[in-house]
């Protein structure tokens, strides 16, 4: 366990990148902008890649370097170009009707994430000198989840719920990284490429609604209940 | 053997899928279609055969054939059987021609996904098998291009997507858990798992656990996730509904079993089954309340999928030989039920051409022949005898009133009479009330239709009478390979 052995300066350049793509999940949060929230994504994904190159490093699993260079390929440039693609084809510049204001959004954000922080604390029993980067890789996987699912119940708009969805993975894949750097190099590439392959069939039914439904904003597809 | 009949399994839609799609007629895509999907229903029995003296290994150690994963894609390939046949009767209706192809294409694509699901060894490859699924199948619960269909698509891929992910995250934890017992870097098959499984954190391994029975319980359709479920099996044409109610739900209830077998045996076991059959009983219970309410007729067969959904997770939870048992027998008697009840709810909607159920009246005269298959289906979906449904269902409840769950036995007994009644209801009114006015035009006969029909109806009532005792061992192979013989 590689973790076991992990020195100041490892452990604080890892959670430095950890709590920076939280706070870029905040960023997404707060903001109405939709071009916001997919520059705060590439940004996310980003340093979710350095954290993969720097694992790699500092652990000697070398594949980890692929995964970065992947990450940043696929998350950082190519889901990023295809957002944008999306967002300027249907015209909507920033989310209108979102269910909480960001102020209030940004506080049950804030909440949600000590709630992440207790269940972490109960899940890992480390040796003393992983500890804290240990829970601290579980409370951001975990918040990471929570704030997506909060992001895909606030806002309306399509495009926001897919990046809400993005969200959602991105937390896993950056907790992944430091947990289970020793994960099978065969697993993480499909799930990159499956990532990839989601977002071009949201692309398309994105395309449905705005055809045969009319709208884009899960305020209006009110056509099925009960 | 097995790997032969194992490749003609999965190579077979393949290639029904290139045919459609290099062919571009949709009379040659149909019969790809039937053909494959006749082909898979052959090859499933002897590998069902085949796999009871011992489980095969393939491709590195991540194809597994056991008797589990071969007893679901025996549900699997006979839904999507009935339900290629049912479709060329039924696509022809909707006047679709030049887009028939890409339907046969997905549809088989679907099956083929389906299929990988239930073969897959590792972990975090079975998740991305049932994450292809929800891709192909968005793209047929939305093909009739309508507002509502679209809309339901759309909810299907966000809130499955979102819950399947929960999935993930709680399959990494599994991994994080064992690699504290297997080294840094190993393959995550079910066995490994399972072995590794007593010496985790406990905490950790019911947090990862409880994580992975809600994501693929949202795409079981497990209450309160189930909100995906209505929508879709209502909107989708109706042997793509077939499909996702009889095969899709299978599949995912697969993972939660396999994954309850890890968990099976250590200190979280017990509440781990709690949890399961909590669920169980919820989703139950809330699909009942939404049938006695109903009045769309395809929403009332999908909640009747939510319902049957609990009583396979109430069988799992009960747990014991007698719990999988039921859970298993359960498992092919809902996918040939419900196929039937989808075909009939898909010819009533296109000869009355309403989703409504308070405008499909005087079912019999409309279908003098498959209107009493349609019916006599209403009554095995209730879980009245003669048909299977009622033994597996029986069991189910044995498997309860033994052990320490006999409150939820009762609730599911009281709730076992109030669907009967509920769902029976809408069909007294459907076959014998007043009728408005107006006259119905009878669709043509084609045997497309009717023949998938009796095809699922004469062994639902073959079943309902014997229970053949090769089954017993199967079930009862599945439950010490997949749960160790533990509790």
């Amino acid at each position: 366990m590689f973790l076991a052995h992990i020195n100041s300066l490892q452990a604080s350049i890892f959670s430095s990148l950890a709590i920076l793509s939280l706070l870029l999940t905040f960023v997404m949060l707060g903001s109405h902008w939709l071009k916001n929230y997919v520059y705060a994504f590439a940004a996310q994904s980003w340093l979710i890649a350095a954290l993969s190159a720097s694992v790699g490093y500092f652990s000697g699993y070398r594949e980890l370097y692929a995964i970065a260079v992947l990450t940043a390929l696929f998350r950082g440039l190519v889901l990023p170009w295809l957002l944008m693609r999306i967002v300027s084809r249907l015209n909507v510049k920033r989310e209108i009707h979102s269910v909480l204001q960001s102020s209030s959004s940004l506080v049950i954000g804030a909440c949600v994430v000590m709630f992440a922080f207790v269940i972490a604390n109960h899940m890992s029993r480390q040796q003393q000198g992983a500890a804290h980067v240990v829970i601290l890789a579980l409370t951001i996987m975990l918040s990471m989840k929570f704030l997506g699912f909060l992001m895909l119940s606030v806002r309306d708009e399509a495009v926001s719920q897919i990046l809400a969805l993005l969200v959602l993975e991105n937390g896993i894949f950056l907790g992944s990284q430091i947990l289970v750097p020793g994960m099978p190099l065969l697993i993480e590439i499909v799930i990159l490429f499956d990532l990839l392959i989601v977002v071009a069939c949201f692309g398309m039914l994105v395309r449905f609604l705005v055809v045969h439904a009319g709208t884009t904003s899960s305020r209006e597809l009110n056509r099925l209940v009960g | 053997m097995g790997r032969q009949l194992l490749s003609i399994l999965l190579l077979a839609p393949l290639a029904a899928i290139l045919v459609s799609l290099a062919s571009r007629r949709a009379r040659i895509a149909e019969y790809a279609t039937v053909a494959a999907a006749i082909i898979d229903l052959a090859v499933s029995i002897p590998l069902l055969l085949r796999t009871l003296s011992g489980s095969l290994i393939f491709a590195h150690g991540y194809v597994l054939l056991d008797a589990f994963g071969v007893w679901v894609i025996l549900c699997v390939s006979i839904v999507y059987a009935l339900s290629s046949i049912y479709a060329v009767g039924y696509m022809r209706l909707l006047n679709e021609e030049e887009r028939l192809p890409t339907f046969y294409a997905l549809f088989s694509g679907f099956a083929l996904t389906m299929l990988l699901a239930c073969v897959m060894n590792n972990a975090g490859v079975f998740w991305i098998a049932i994450e292809l699924t929800t891709l192909v199948s968005t793209f047929l619960v939305g093909f009739e291009r309508e507002a509502e269909s679209t809309e339901a698509a759309w909810k299907y891929i966000v809130v499955v997507s979102g819950g399947i992910s929960l999935a993930l995250l709680g399959t990494v934890l599994f991994y994080w858990g064992s690699s504290f017992v297997l080294g840094p870097s190993y393959a995550m098959t079910w066995a490994a798992l399972r072995q590794s499984a007593p010496q985790v954190y406990p905490p950790l391994l019911l947090v990862s656990f409880l994580l992975v029975l809600v994501g693929y319980g949202t795409k079981a359709g497990l209450a309160p996730m189930h909100t995906w479920l209505p929508d879709a099996h209502s909107e989708s044409p109706a042997p793509v509904s077939a499909m996702l109610s009889g095969a899709l739900l299978n599949a995912s209830m697969l993972g939660i079993a396999r994954f309850l077998g890890v968990v099976t045996g250590t200190s979280v076991s017990r509440f781990a089954h709690a949890a399961v059959v909590g669920f169980g009983i919820f989703s139950f219970v809330l699909a009942i309340l939404f049938i006695v309410r109903q009045t769309g007729i395809k929403r009332l067969m999908a909640y009747s999928s939510v319902e049957h959904i609990g009583v396979q997770a109430l069988g799992l939870g009960f747990g014991g030989p007698l719990g999988m048992a039921g859970a298993l027998y359960h498992m092919l008697n809902h996918s040939l039920n419900k196929s039937l009840m989808f075909y009939g709810a898909g010819n009533a909607m296109r000869a009355y051409r309403s989703k409504e159920i308070k405008s499909i009246r005087h079912v019999l005269k409309v279908f003098p022949v498959s209107g009493i298959l349609w019916l006599l289906g209403a009554v095995g979906i209730a879980g009245a005898p003669p048909f299977a449904l009622f033994l597996s269902e029986f069991t189910v409840l044995r498997a309860g009133i033994g052990g320490s769950y006999r409150w939820v036995v009762i609730v599911f007994v009281i709730f076992l009479i109030i669907v009967f009644i509920g769902f029976l209801s809408h069909f007294r009114a459907m076959y014998f009330d007043e009728a408005p006015e107006g006259e119905i035009v009878p669709l043509p006969f084609t045997a497309w239709r009717t023949l998938p029909m009796w095809l699922a109806f004469l062994p639902l009532l073959v079943l309902g009478l014997w229970w053949p005792h090769g089954l017993w061992n199967i079930f009862h192979q599945v439950f010490l390979s997949v749960m160790g013989g533990g509790q």
